[in-house]
């Protein structure tokens, strides 16, 4: 059977990796192309760039980034980011992308997602959503997670993936940066209404809490996390050794 | 040389990517005489069965490849470059594939149970069946594959050599003598996949 995915995810702003902790006070850490190497060679099973480059001149430089990360690294890669039109699809399916991630860009135009599958593919199409409890309900935030954009997160899942969405990025604003576990219960409620793969994101800050997501969310495909795997604190490889002891299926 | 066909389906990026880092000449090219000049052939392909034979076609290269599989020269198909080896594919309707191998391209959800997510998209084991194929040189059983797809090889038994399980046994590898197919993507299947490339550039004719 298919394996549970180990997916280190690398936010590149000029050229360079960064991370923010509840999407502020963001840190460098690593050049990209040495990062990505390095997380190829200890298993990771895919990488995801995000591009949060805000000028035109650093767009020219996430290209090139990409570009060289593909042709160094036989993984898949799925790209997100800046990602508003079908010709931002063609920009990074050209620099070597596999996959090809949409939030902010489906929130203001959701006829994208449709359109993106039909020219590339379901498999092609990644919806990633930022999502934050509102009153007791998963909502959609937009702008780094500080705008509420007032739709309900289950209901965006499922008319995004009836779109065409092959795979969704569920990343809970409520514990990214924390390091206190994946958002079991945001995540369960994504899976029970989906049936495309589920990539959860935000959370994560030891082995342990990997181990919790798989069990407790069987529906989840993969794990998603950054800083822990840059920072150093937990190591892919040591990662699906525990995890393989645990009994859950991982590719080493 | 290695041609991979160029019919304007796809990003050919990882596939000469990985080539180039293996050593291996390759050109992406739709021109005759450069293929009929290669010592092997990559049929690469994404997307939808009916979209991809129609430019496949449109490119006039069909009767070409044909000759050069008659002829013996080594030929590698890739995702959906491997779907269209078959005879018949069954994606949005009933269409025509090349037909160097026998069976048929099938909806996977037809063949699960409805808690399996199509597209069966991840890595997988692969389960060998003729550890003695050419392609399997330096591939282990229990290695893992990157397969994407909603579609797979069925009533093909006697081409599988090796498969590996989503419920059913999807194949993974089949060969027809010269004519080789990968469902799963040996260009994104990390260190595995490199060793299948570097083997597929060892067959010769």
């Amino acid at each position: 059977m298919i394996t549970k995915r180990i997916i280190p995810c690398l936010d590149i702003r000029n050229g360079r990796v960064v991370k923010g902790v509840n999407f502020e006070g963001i840190q460098d850490v690593e050049d990209p192309v040495a990062l990505a190497k390095f997380y190829n060679d200890s298993g990771a099973d895919e990488l995801v760039f995000y591009d949060i480059t805000a000028s035109f001149e650093g767009r020219g430089l996430f290209s090139d980034v990409l570009k060289n990360v593909a042709s160094n690294i036989f993984i898949p890669l799925t790209v997100g980011g800046n990602i508003n039109s079908l010709e931002d699809f063609d920009r990074v399916l050209k620099s070597g992308a596999d996959k090809v991630s949409v939030n902010t860009g489906a929130i203001k135009n959701p006829s994208i997602i449709g359109e993106a599958a039909k020219k590339y593919g379901d498999q092609c199409v990644v919806l990633s959503m930022d999502v934050k409890r509102e009153d007791g309900k998963f909502m959609i935030f937009a702008k780094g997670g500080r705008e509420n954009t007032g739709i309900e997160a289950v209901q965006w899942a499922k008319k995004c993936t009836e779109n065409g969405a092959g795979e969704i990025v569920v990343n809970s604003i409520n514990t990214d940066g924390v390091k206190n576990g994946f958002d079991i219960e945001m995540l369960s409620a994504i899976c029970d209404a989906v049936s495309v793969p589920v990539i959860a994101s935000g959370g994560a800050g030891c082995m342990e809490d990997f181990k919790t997501l798989f069990r407790s969310v069987p529906g989840v495909d993969a794990g998603l996390a950054a800083s822990i795997f840059h920072f150093g604190e937990v190591n892919i490889e040591d990662l699906k050794k525990y995890l393989i002891g645990e009994g859950i299926e991982m590719r080493i | 040389m290695t041609a991979i066909i160029n019919y304007g389906v796809g990003n050919l990026f990882s596939l000469t990517g990985s080539l180039k880092h293996l050593g291996i000449e390759a050109e992406v090219t739709a021109d005759r005489e450069t293929i009929e000049n290669a010592d092997r052939i990559i049929l690469p392909g994404v997307g939808a069965f009916a979209d991809a034979k129609q430019k496949l076609e449109d490119t006039g290269l069909i009767p070409v490849l044909n000759e050069q599989v008659a002829y013996g020269k080594p030929l590698l198909g890739i995702c959906l470059g491997m779907q269209m080896l078959f005879e018949k594919s069954y994606e949005y309707g009933e269409h025509t594939g090349l037909g160097y191998i026998e069976g048929d391209i099938c909806p996977l959800t037809e063949d699960l149970p409805n808690n399996l997510k199509v597209p069966h998209i991840g890595w997988n084991r692969l389960i060998i069946k003729d550890k003695s194929n050419p392609l399997l040189k330096y591939t282990s059983e229990g290695d893992y594959a990157y397969y994407v797809h909603s579609y797979y090889a069925k009533n093909c038994e006697e081409s599988v050599v090796a498969y590996s399980e989503y419920y059913v046994n999807v194949p993974g590898l089949v060969c027809n003598k010269n004519v080789f197919g990968t469902q799963f993507h040996p260009e994104k299947s990390g260190k595995i996949g490199l060793k299948m490339l570097t083997a597929f550039n060892e067959v010769t004719k």
